[in-house]
């Protein structure tokens, strides 16, 4: 009986999720331990936590589906931006309603991920090059977008006239929380972006023909898989949830700021790769991605409680990367 | 054989009694060999013999085998290729070893560059001393044209320039023509000729009955890793040559099936061609047509390179514009448009290289199971009918006495009958009316070979039709109710069952016909 029940953790041990788990709970007690007077045990500091981390998440959802292609999108970041200069070009100077701004931006996200897609898949194009083009792309026309400078309630007119228009209340809707004050709004938009993941990944014909792709191209052509069809779509997605980070992203600024998300493409791929999705391709899941960012969102997190110096925090960040995926190989 | 050591001169090379093993297999048991100065000696054997292996060993590839190998009448064993390059043996790989995004003459001294003071390469001697070695091989490029950019003739012919150039006192060929023109394999010949007058020895490995008989001064025959015999050619006549490559027992191989195909056929192939990958201008599909009936086994053999392969994936419509021929399937026009298009319809192929077309290691059984016909598992939207899925799934797993921890691990744990198991799988699943098999047991234990064998003898009895590519003779013999055989991309015979033997089919995979051999000798 004891046996059975060893055998059977031993087999749960060398899951994926296990390991992706067991580190999560190290940087858990990492917390406990370095608590900073016991500001770690308040739910407060959590729910700051999970809504600092959740635009980088929706944006390694996107780039789950794409890693386990086999591929890697670079232009996430400028995406994001291009999506947050777009909404607030949109809602502030144009003055849209959201119902209409937000699937007109969705598109707009979309369809620069298939252009990645469509040059990766069919005009067989390295992902890495295609996406650093697409990055460095999209930040241009974001800046075209947004004249360069960032976009406010604080409207100028061709005349050189100047007005302040009322902010939008999608804004401040998606920047509020809800269950009494003890989740944002963010953060259940980035859940829900893992439950259709989730599905994506596990539920549809889609996800198979994904993880097929990725495990081995030739083979899944070969067994009917519309092969470039499915990259084309896992593109379009990271381009989809890099834009809904960016609308994320334009609510939490309360501007549209052609500069913004800098670099976060590195953060969404290091979340990825810590939960344990390789970037070989043809494994992984969203679940482990969902743990890795929070792994790296309790990190930054007990780094900033414990005031910890920059250097030291990007140090460290560094250094707990390299040795969670060394775990997650099993040593 | 027949003459005595005494007036012999010293071999180049000798082997006696070399034994090698991977693990608890023993392949080589015991043969011995030997190259004298000046002569071709032809190194012959079906698919398995042991020939690669005994190269290997000459070439320093394999250092740990028993018996005694003498290079120059001392007695050597080489620890690494590099050393058995330094005692004067040169071998040609079929596999082509030259770096494509060198340049030609970089290529040809690679790893002995010409150097001056410091370490610094003298470019202009070595492009001059190139140009010379591609001058003698008699072949048109510059020496400073990258290697990748060469047609792969060229390339082959380089590669042989190359080894030639180091002035070995051996040379090992193994299968040197099979990617070489008419023309570039009549300059091969001239070459291999002149080294022979120079006093070096060559060992020449081919599946062509018209070159070993061209350039043979001694044939070496292995079968089963066993020495058969080395014979002058005027003394071993193509006929009995083959009957010391498939051994004297020529009984039919056991456990026929006793079902006869009748009826209007499944597939029909008319004129199939198919234009070699790299060179422009040559086929390795020539004019094939066949047609299998629903019920019945159609056997395809060939030796390598005969191409047997491309006409499967031709079929199924996986070399795109290369191929170019008619099909009807069940009587209507069947397009050969891609995997997708063919696998719908009802044609399935298995390719022989499970790794790398097969499976990916990552994907659960089921995935890999279910993958070729998530259409019919999955409703408006993609969602994939789950429960139904994993029956059919279990079903057929059950059928296949699958042995695996359950169907939610990764093919990759599984051993490799079981692998193989999972792609059949696939292929059934797809519910086909024609299966296309590359090799179906090709590196699998016997008891999962014999529990593959059952299954295909069921699904003919269902009715389906199985194109079978299979290098195992007794494989083929048992399976096949026909037997079309290949040489060099066109058919060579086609042979009825009871008609259908060993040698016969090995005859006509070498190009001997009962009429002479094909190709014709000089």
């Amino acid at each position: 009986m004891t046996r059975g029940w060893r055998a059977a953790l031993g087999e749960w041990w060398a899951t994926p999720v296990a390991r992706a788990l067991v580190a999560l709970a190290l940087m858990l007690l990492i917390g406990c331990v370095f608590n900073a007077d016991g500001a770690f045990f308040k739910w407060s500091v959590h729910r700051d936590m999970l809504r600092q981390v959740s635009v980088y998440g929706i944006l390694a959802c996107g780039m789950t589906v794409v890693i386990i292609t086999a591929g890697i999108d670079l232009s996430v970041s400028s995406i994001l931006a291009l999506a947050a200069v777009s909404f607030a070009w949109l809602t502030l100077p144009e003055g849209w309603p959201a119902a209409l701004a937000i699937p007109a931006v969705l598109v707009i996200g979309t369809a620069l991920g298939s252009v990645s897609g469509v040059l990766a898949a069919r005009m067989r194009i390295q992902p890495f090059i295609v996406t650093l083009a697409m990055m460095v792309f999209a930040r241009g026309l974001a800046k075209v977008v947004s004249g360069g400078m960032k976009i406010t309630n604080y409207v100028q007119e061709p005349d050189g006239t100047s007005h302040l228009v009322p902010m939008p209340r999608i804004f401040g809707m998606i920047d509020s929380r809800v269950l009494g004050g003890n989740v944002s709004i963010v953060t259940v938009i980035f859940l829900l972006c893992v439950l259709a993941t989730w599905i994506i990944l596990s539920r549809l014909r889609l996800g198979r023909h994904l993880y097929a792709v990725g495990g081995n191209e030739e083979a899944a052509r070969l067994s009917g898989v519309p092969v470039a069809r499915t990259l084309v779509m896992a593109y379009a997605l990271s381009g989809l949830f890099a834009a809904i980070a960016g609308i994320c992203q334009a609510a939490q600024e309360t501007q549209g700021d052609p500069e913004t998300g800098m670099g976060y493409e590195l953060d969404a791929i290091a979340m990825v790769v810590i939960g344990g999705t390789t970037l070989a391709g043809g494994k992984g899941s969203v679940v482990l991605t969902l743990i890795g960012v929070l792994t790296i969102g309790y990190l930054q997190k007990i780094l900033s409680l414990n005031a910890a110096p920059e250097a030291t925090r990007l140090m460290l960040t560094g250094t707990i990367i390299v040795c969670a995926v060394l775990f997650q190989r099993g040593r | 054989m027949t003459t005595t050591p005494a007036e012999l001169p010293v071999p180049i090379v000798s082997a006696r009694g070399i034994r090698k093993a991977f693990g608890p297999v023993e392949v080589l048991h015991g043969v011995d060999f030997d190259v004298r100065p000046g002569e071709v000696h032809v190194l012959a054997g079906e698919n398995g013999a042991g020939k690669s292996t005994l190269i290997k060993i000459l070439s320093g590839v394999y250092g740990d085998f028993s018996g005694e190998l003498r290079v120059g009448g001392r007695p050597r064993r080489f620890g690494r290729p590099a050393d058995a390059a330094r005692a004067g043996i040169a071998t040609i790989h079929q596999e082509l070893s030259l770096v494509p995004s060198m340049t030609v003459a970089d290529n040809l001294f690679l790893g002995r560059e010409t150097t001056g003071r410091f370490g610094r390469v003298d470019f202009a001697r070595q492009t001059a001393e190139a140009a010379r070695i591609l001058a003698d091989a008699g072949l048109e490029c510059s020496p400073r044209q990258l290697a990748g950019d060469l047609p792969i003739s060229s390339q082959q012919m380089l590669e042989i320039a190359r080894a030639l150039a180091r002035d070995a006192s051996l040379v090992i060929l193994d299968e040197p023509t099979s990617a070489l023109s008419d023309r570039e394999t009549e300059t091969l010949f001239a070459r291999i000729l002149a080294l022979r007058a120079q006093g070096r020895g060559i060992v020449y490995i081919t599946h062509r009955m018209e070159e070993i008989y061209r350039l043979a001064d001694r044939i070496t025959v292995l079968r089963d890793g066993r020495l058969v015999g080395t014979a002058t050619p005027d003394r071993l006549p193509p006929a009995e040559l083959v009957r010391w490559m498939v051994g004297r027992e020529l009984g039919r191989a056991e456990a026929r099936r006793d079902v006869r195909a009748s009826g209007p056929p499944a597939l029909e192939v008319t004129a199939l061609r198919v234009a070699h990958a790299s060179v422009p201008g040559r086929l390795v599909v020539e004019d094939v047509s066949f047609a299998v009936a629903r019920g019945e086994i159609l056997g395809l053999a060939g030796l390598q390179g005969s191409g047997t392969s491309e006409t499967l994936h031709a079929i199924f419509g996986a070399l795109g514009r290369r191929a170019s021929g008619r099909a009807r399937l069940d009587g209507e026009r069947f397009p050969m448009r891609g995997a997708r298009d063919s696998i719908a319809r009802g044609v399935v192929l298995l390719t022989n290289d499970r790794k790398a077309l097969g499976l990916a290691p990552e994907l659960s059984v089921i995935d890999s199971v279910s993958l070729a016909s998530l259409a019919r598992f999955s409703g408006a939207g993609g969602w994939v009918r789950r429960a139904e899925e994993r029956a059919a799934v279990a079903g057929l797993t059950a059928a296949f006495r699958l042995n695996a921890p359950s169907l939610d691990a990764p093919v990759g744990a599984l051993s490799g009958g079981n692998q193989q198991k999972t792609y059949l799988a696939r292929c059934l699943l797809a519910k086909p009316r024609v299966l296309l098999l590359d090799e179906p047991t090709r590196g699998i234990d016997v008891g999962a070979k014999a529990d593959i064998y059952e299954l295909m003898r069921a699904w003919v009895a269902e009715g389906i039709a199985i194109v079978l590519i299979t290098s195992e003779m007794d494989e083929l013999l048992a399976l096949s109710d026909r037997i079309l055989v290949l040489h060099r991309g066109r058919p060579a015979a086609e042979l009825a069952r009871d008609a259908a033997s060993k040698d016969a089919v090995l005859a006509a995979a070498m190009g001997h016909t009962a009429t002479g051999t094909a190709g014709g000798r000089p």
